[in-house]
């Protein structure tokens, strides 16, 4: 029982980890020139590396947006786990928790697609996809298994 | 203070017992003592510094006029002499050109650079404002503005940067989006919370006055004196499916 408890929990704090480093580091795009992230466009010009702020366009608002709210569900589900696994009478089931974390995952899908189809926008074609992104890649199906687990969990003792 | 000043003479009277010439050593430490004093009092006036403020950067539309302000704080009282001058930098040059002198009391625009005809002065030196409008802009008015700006005799100081960007239309500030999409949904979130446990209140307040009709009579007292009665009439069949509640009550 312990043992189940430490597994998922361990789960979900790499996924909050994951979800954690891929908003924080700027690297969804790498080339030669530059780095063209979801924060800043950093550019190696010939006066050496210099970073300005990302372009204001509306789609790259919307992935920080999501980036950010999938990291707030997915703490409030790890908070709410706490909670109920404190609360709930025995033979419940965590619903509230698995939905949070479901949402977090959502999220992740949802801001990794939209940075996918219009990331032509933002960054020359020979530049290729950074790590941030594929943590944000990874991050998504983690949570959407966390929460699952949790949906189907049933509180014991 | 005067027992500092015995503790220094006396100091520097053993220091200078010392040397063979004594009289020219406390001299000499006195003059040093004097000069130090004056350098102290002096130096607030000489660690001041003029400070030039100018905007950050500053976003217009094609074909559009911008005001560039500019202005200085300084612990001087504004002098004559007072001067500014505006020089700029295109985008991915390096060097730059001076567009814009005030000296004198008189305002000199550029008349044969990239602004000839398109520059006004429309500050005021004696509030200490150094603006300057320009007109009509266009895609090649990107750049770097600088104003610097001197007051004599307070003229050590940093000119400072205004940025300008030109656009056809102009794009919604950074986070604006962000901020938006993020304060919906968690003020949904709230909203749901909120609406949940609003209709629990609600619904647990229905059964508990309607089971009030069937509950005997020693708990009415306690009952209506929380309220919880609303001038019903007791009745005493019970409502289908309150019987168990109303086990669990008795």
């Amino acid at each position: 029982m312990l043992l189940l408890l430490l597994g998922i929990i361990l789960l979900h704090v790499a996924a909050l980890v994951l979800l954690f480093v891929s908003t924080i580091v700027s690297a969804w795009t790498t080339g030669d020139t530059g780095t063209s992230d979801l924060w800043t466009n950093c550019s190696t010009t010939n006066g050496g590396y210099h970073c300005d702020p990302a372009s204001t366009g509306e789609w790259i608002q919307a992935v920080q947006a999501l980036m950010i709210l999938s990291i707030i569900f997915s703490c409030l589900s790890l908070f709410l786990f706490f909670c109920q696994l404190f609360t709930l009478q025995k033979g419940g089931r965590f619903f509230l928790t698995g939905t949070f974390q479901i949402l977090a995952s959502l999220f992740v899908m949802s801001g990794a697609i939209i940075y996918t189809v219009m990331s032509p926008e933002w960054a020359p074609d020979t530049d290729s996809f950074g790590y941030s992104y594929i943590l944000a890649w990874v991050a998504f199906p983690l949570a959407l298994i966390s929460g699952l687990i949790y949906v189907i969990l049933r509180k014991r003792e | 203070m005067i027992y500092q000043k015995r503790a220094t003479a006396h100091l520097w009277r053993t220091r200078c017992s010392l040397y063979s010439d004594a009289n020219t050593c406390i001299a000499l430490s006195i003059c040093a003592l004097l000069k130090q004093v004056s350098l102290n009092l002096q130096m607030p006036e000489q660690s001041q510094a003029i400070v030039i403020y100018t905007g950050w950067e500053r976003h217009a539309l094609v074909g559009s006029d911008i005001r560039l302000s500019c202005s200085f704080f300084s612990w001087r009282w504004t002098s004559e002499d007072v001067t500014f001058s505006w020089t700029y930098r295109p985008d991915g040059s390096r060097d730059s050109i001076s567009i814009f002198h005030y000296t004198g009391g008189v305002a000199y625009v550029d008349n044969k650079g990239p602004f000839r005809d398109r520059l006004e002065f429309v500050g005021n030196p004696s509030r200490r404002d150094g603006s300057i409008l320009l007109k009509n802009l266009d895609f090649s008015d990107n750049g770097t503005f600088t104003c610097d700006a001197k007051n004599p005799p307070d003229i050590v100081g940093r000119p400072s940067s205004v940025r300008l960007l030109v656009f056809e239309k102009v794009p919604i500030q950074a986070g604006v989006i962000t901020g938006a999409i993020i304060g919906v949904v968690l003020g949904l979130l709230v909203l749901i919370v909120v609406i949940y446990y609003l209709m629990r209140f609600l619904v647990a307040r229905r059964v508990f006055s309607l089971s009030v009709r069937s509950v005997p009579g020693p708990w009415l007292g306690a009952l209506c004196q929380w309220g919880l009665c609303q001038g019903r009439e007791l009745k005493p069949e019970p409502i289908p499916g309150t019987d168990t509640c109303v086990a669990k009550l008795a």
